[in-house]
C-alpha cells in the first residue's frame, strides 16, 4: 500500500498521521524544531522567511482555540500569510461538502492546509483530493490522529529524557476516542520507546489497542509503577451520558492523576497533558503546577514543532 | 423466436449438468437439450464456442433505488447493469423511499420494471410500516402484488414483540422472513467491523456480537413460531456457527452472503476507502475463513451482489459520513468464479449459488435449464480477463471496492425469457 504521506522520493507531502511516518522524518522534525527555538534568548521563536509568499489555511471544522492559535503563530513566525477559517460555523452548514470548500479555497491559492476535522480520515480525503503541489497537515481528526500534538509531545519528551530507548511510558484515560492517544502511541513505538502502557476502564479502550504494541492496564498503581513519562488525557464531560463512565467523581477517584499516585512512578517522571485540562477529573490541580508537570513547555514546544513540520513540508516538492 | 445456443459448455447446477451440449429455444421457453426437436428451424444461431451457458443469474439483493432515490440510480440503469452481468431475475430490499410496504408501489416497480424487460424483478416487502418496526404490513396484499418474502432491510427492528408477531403472521401464510441480523444499539453509530483496523483508523466500531445477539434472537423467534426464516448478508463466522447449528437441528432458516464479504476483509479499508464502507462492514480475515468454510458445507446457501448504487457525492466524504453501499451487478459473476477458481469449488457448485439456490430462496421456478423452462440465459467468455473501470460500469453506481480489480469472464450474452437482452460489444 503507498503510504499517502510520503511523494516519491520518499519526503513528506502530507502530515496525515504519526503511523507509518519514517523515523528518520520524525527525528528531522524535531531535531529541525530545536533550531526555531531561540534557548539563549529565553526560548522565544525566531522569524524566518522559509514560508514568505505562502498561504497557509487553518481550516477548523471543529473548534479549536489551542491548536488553531499555535499553528497560526508558527505560520506567521515561517513569515507565510495565514487565513484563519471556522467552518463549523459556515459552509458546511450551508451544505457545502468538504471537498467543494476545499476547492474553492484552492481557488484562492493556498499553498498548505492545516484540517481539522470531527470524522476520522478527513485529512486524507483531502490530501487525496488536492493537487500534488498542495500540503495537508492533519490537525486532528476525529478519533484517529493528531499527528503535530504527538511530535510535540515527543519534542518534550526528547527535551527532558534525551532518547526513547530506555522509557517507559504511560499513556492514561480516555484511549478509545482520543487521536492524541493513537498518535502519541505510533510516534513512541517508531522511536524505539520499549514499553508503552495505556491505563483505563474497558469501557474507554478499544477493542484491539494491544494490536497497536502497547500493554494494558485497568490499575493506576500498577500502570503508573517505574514510569518516566505520564500522559494523561483530555476526559470529554459527554463520556457519561454515552454510559461510558458513571461519573466524573468516580473517575478521579479510581484515575485521576493525583500526587499520591505520580509517587509510584520515577522519582524524575515527568507529566504532560495535550490540554485543555479539567482539573479535579482526570489530574489533581497539586499535579498539574507541581514540579513534574511540563505542560506548558509542551504548548510552547508545540510551535516550534509545528514551525519544522510546515517548514519540512513547504521544502519538499511533489 | 426460435435460437438454437450452439457449441456451448452447458452448466445447469439444478439438474447437474456440465457437458457440451447445445440449447434450443422456441415460445420463450427451452424446447430441447442436445438434440434438436423435429422440425425446429432456428431463427437465430449463437455460436457458443469456447463459451459456457448457464441459467441467468439470481440476485437476492439488488437495490435499484426506484422509487425515491432516482438521483442515484434509476430502474433503467440498474436492469441495464443486471443484465450486462448477465442477471436475469434480483430481489430488491424494502428500503426504497417510501419503503415497499403499500401495494401500489409494489405494483408499480413491477409494472415499471415489466415494461423495461430486461430482469424480472422480485420485490421484498416491507416487514413493517415505513420499516419503523412498529406495525405489520398487509402481507397478503403485498403478496398479491407481487412481493417474495418480507423484511426490514437495513432497519432495526427492536421491539421483539413485533418481531414475534411478525414471524407468526408471516407464517400463518407460509410467507417467507427475511432478516439482516444486527443489534441496533450495538451498532449505533458504528461505521466498521470492530477489530484492529477500527482501532488504528479511530472508526467508531461495530462489534460481531451485533451480529451475534440479533441471529441469536432471530433464531430463537424462527424456533417458536416455524416461520421460514432467511437471513441476508452474513458476515461473521461466530454468525455462520450459529446458522450451521440451527440447520444441523432442522431449523427452517436459509442463508446468504454477500461477495464483497467473500473477497474482502477489514484491511482492503487501508487509508479510509469509503468504497469499503459496507453494510454489514467487511470483517476479519478469520471472519472471511469462516464465511468461506460456510459456503463449502452449504450453511450459506447463496452469494448476492448487495448491489447498493451510491452518487459520488455520498461517498466523497470522510469514511464515516460517506454512505455505505457499492455497485455489484456486473461484478457477481466474475466474483463468484474468483471464488470458484481460489477456493477449487467446481463450476456447477459455485454456480448453484447464483442461480438454483437464490430462486429457491425466492420461492420461485427459475434458475434452471430444464426442458419447458423460460429461457432465461447467461452466456459468458471464461477466459476473457478484464479490469474494473467505474466509467465502464452501466449502473449509474460507479463506486465499487474492486475499482481495478482484474477480473476474469465475461458476459457475452444474456436472454430474458427467450429474447436477447444483452450483447456484448467486444
Amino acid at each position: 500500500m503507498n503510504n499517502p504521506q510520503l511523494n516519491k522520493h520518499g519526503e513528506l507531502q502530507h502530515l496525515l498521521s504519526t503511523e507509518g511516518l519514517p523515523v528518520r522524518i520524525m527525528r528531522d522534525i524535531l531535531d529541525r524544531a530545536s533550531t526555531f527555538l531561540d534557548e539563549a534568548n529565553g526560548g522565544e521563536f525566531k522569524k524566518v522567511p522559509l514560508l514568505h509568499g505562502k498561504s497557509v489555511f487553518n481550516v477548523f471544522f471543529e473548534n479549536s482555540t489551542r491548536t488553531r492559535t499555535t499553528f497560526e503563530i508558527a505560520a506567521k513566525k515561517l513569515s507565510a500569510d495565514v487565513v484563519n477559517l471556522n467552518i463549523g460555523s459556515s459552509s458546511t452548514s450551508k451544505g457545502e461538502t468538504l471537498l467543494d470548500t476545499v476547492d474553492n479555497l484552492c481557488a484562492m491559492h493556498a499553498d498548505m492546509f492545516v484540517v481539522r476535522h470531527s470524522s476520522s480520515g478527513a485529512a486524507h480525503l483531502i490530501a487525496r483530493h488536492v493537487a500534488p503541489d498542495i500540503h495537508v497537515i492533519n490537525a486532528g481528526d476525529g478519533r484517529h490522529a493528531h499527528p503535530t500534538q504527538a511530535l510535540l509531545d515527543m519534542y518534550t519528551i526528547r527535551h527532558y529524557k534525551k532518547e526513547f530507548h530506555n522509557l517507559r511510558v504511560a499513556i492514561v484515560g480516555d484511549i478509545l476516542h482520543s487521536r492524541v492517544a493513537r498518535s502519541q502511541i505510533h510516534a513512541l513505538t517508531t522511536l524505539g520507546v520499549p514499553e508503552v502502557r495505556v491505563i483505563a476502564p474497558k469501557t474507554l479502550l478499544p477493542s484491539h489497542v494491544e494490536k497497536l504494541g502497547v500493554q494494558v492496564y485497568h490499575d493506576m498503581t500498577q500502570g503508573l509503577r517505574d514510569v518516566d513519562v505520564v500522559m494523561t488525557l483530555r476526559l470529554q464531560n459527554e463520556r457519561m451520558q454515552g454510559a461510558l463512565l458513571p461519573s466524573a467523581q468516580e473517575f478521579f477517584k479510581y484515575y485521576g492523576l493525583t500526587q499520591e499516585r505520580l509517587a509510584l512512578a520515577r522519582p524524575d517522571a515527568i507529566v504532560m497533558h495535550p490540554g485543555p485540562m479539567n482539573r479535579g477529573v482526570e489530574i489533581d490541580s497539586s499535579v498539574a503546577d507541581g514540579p513534574q508537570a511540563v505542560i506548558l513547555p509542551q504548548v510552547t514546544f508545540g510551535v516550534a514543532v509545528r514551525m519544522a513540520v510546515m517548514s519540512t513540508l513547504a521544502g519538499n516538492t511533489p | 423466436m426460435n435460437i438454437h445456443i450452439k457449441n456451448g459448455r452447458l452448466i445447469d447446477p439444478k439438474n447437474r449438468i456440465d457437458t457440451h451440449q447445445d440449447v434450443y429455444i422456441a415460445n420463450r421457453r427451452i424446447v430441447a437439450i442436445g438434440k434438436a426437436p423435429q422440425d425446429f428451424i432456428a431463427e437465430q444461431l449463437i455460436d457458443a464456442s469456447g463459451l459456457i451457458v448457464m441459467p441467468g443469474l439470481v440476485d437476492v439483493a439488488a437495490r435499484l433505488r426506484e422509487p425515491g432515490y432516482e438521483y442515484r440510480a434509476t430502474l433503467e440503469s440498474e436492469m441495464n447493469a443486471a443484465v450486462a452481468g448477465g442477471v436475469t431475475s434480483l430481489a430488491c430490499p424494502p428500503d426504497t423511499d417510501p419503503p415497499l410496504d403499500e401495494p401500489g408501489l409494489v405494483e408499480m416497480l413491477k409494472r415499471r420494471a415489466r415494461v423495461l424487460n430486461q430482469a424480472r424483478v422480485f420485490p421484498i416487502g416491507a416487514l413493517t410500516y415505513g420499516l419503523k418496526g412498529l406495525e405489520l404490513t398487509e402481507m397478503i396484499e403485498l403478496t398479491d402484488a407481487g412481493c417474495k418474502a418480507f423484511s426490514q432491510a437495513d432497519e432495526p427492528l427492536t421491539d421483539t414483540r413485533v418481531l414475534m408477531r411478525a414471524m407468526q403472521y408471516a407464517a400463518t401464510f407460509g410467507y417467507r422472513v427475511w432478516l439482516r441480523p444486527q443489534d441496533s444499539f450495538l451498532a449505533r453509530n458504528g461505521v466498521a467491523h470492530d477489530g484492529e483496523v477500527a482501532t488504528r483508523l479511530g472508526l467508531p466500531p461495530i462489534p460481531v456480537v451485533a451480529e451475534t445477539i440479533a441471529l441469536t434472537t432471530a433464531l430463537q423467534l424462527a424456533r417458536e413460531t416455524g416461520v421460514m426464516l432467511h437471513i441476508c448478508r452474513i458476515s461473521s463466522a461466530a454468525g455462520v456457527e450459529l446458522l450451521r447449528a440451527a440447520k444441523r437441528e432442522g431449523l427452517q432458516v436459509t442463508c446468504d452472503v454477500s461477495m464483497n464479504h467473500v473477497h474482502l476483509t477489514e484491511m482492503d479499508i487501508g487509508f479510509f476507502d469509503a468504497n469499503c464502507h459496507l453494510m454489514p462492514p467487511l470483517r476479519s480475515q478469520r471472519d472471511r475463513a469462516g464465511l468461506l468454510a460456510g459456503l463449502l458445507d452449504g450453511t450459506i446457501d447463496a452469494i448476492c451482489s448487495n448491489h447498493s448504487p451510491v452518487d459520488d457525492d455520498a461517498k466523497q466524504l470522510p469514511f464515516a459520513d460517506a454512505e455505505a453501499g457499492a455497485t455489484g451487478l456486473e461484478l457477481l459473476l466474475p466474483l463468484v468464479l474468483k471464488w470458484a477458481e481460489q477456493e477449487s469449488v467446481p463450476l456447477l457448485d459455485a454456480l448453484a449459488r447464483i442461480t438454483i439456490s437464490p430462486a429457491q430462496l425466492l420461492g420461485q421456478q427459475m434458475g434452471h435449464l430444464s426442458v419447458g423452462a423460460h429461457a432465461d440465459i447467461c452466456i459468458f467468455d471464461p477466459q476473457t480477463n478484464w479490469r474494473v473501470a467505474p466509467a465502464a460500469l452501466k449502473s449509474q453506481g460507479k463506486n465499487t471496492p474492486f475499482n481495478g480489480y482484474e477480473m476474469q469472464g465475461r458476459v457475452r450474452y444474456t436472454l430474458l425469457d427467450g429474447q436477447m437482452v444483452y450483447e456484448s460489444q467486444s
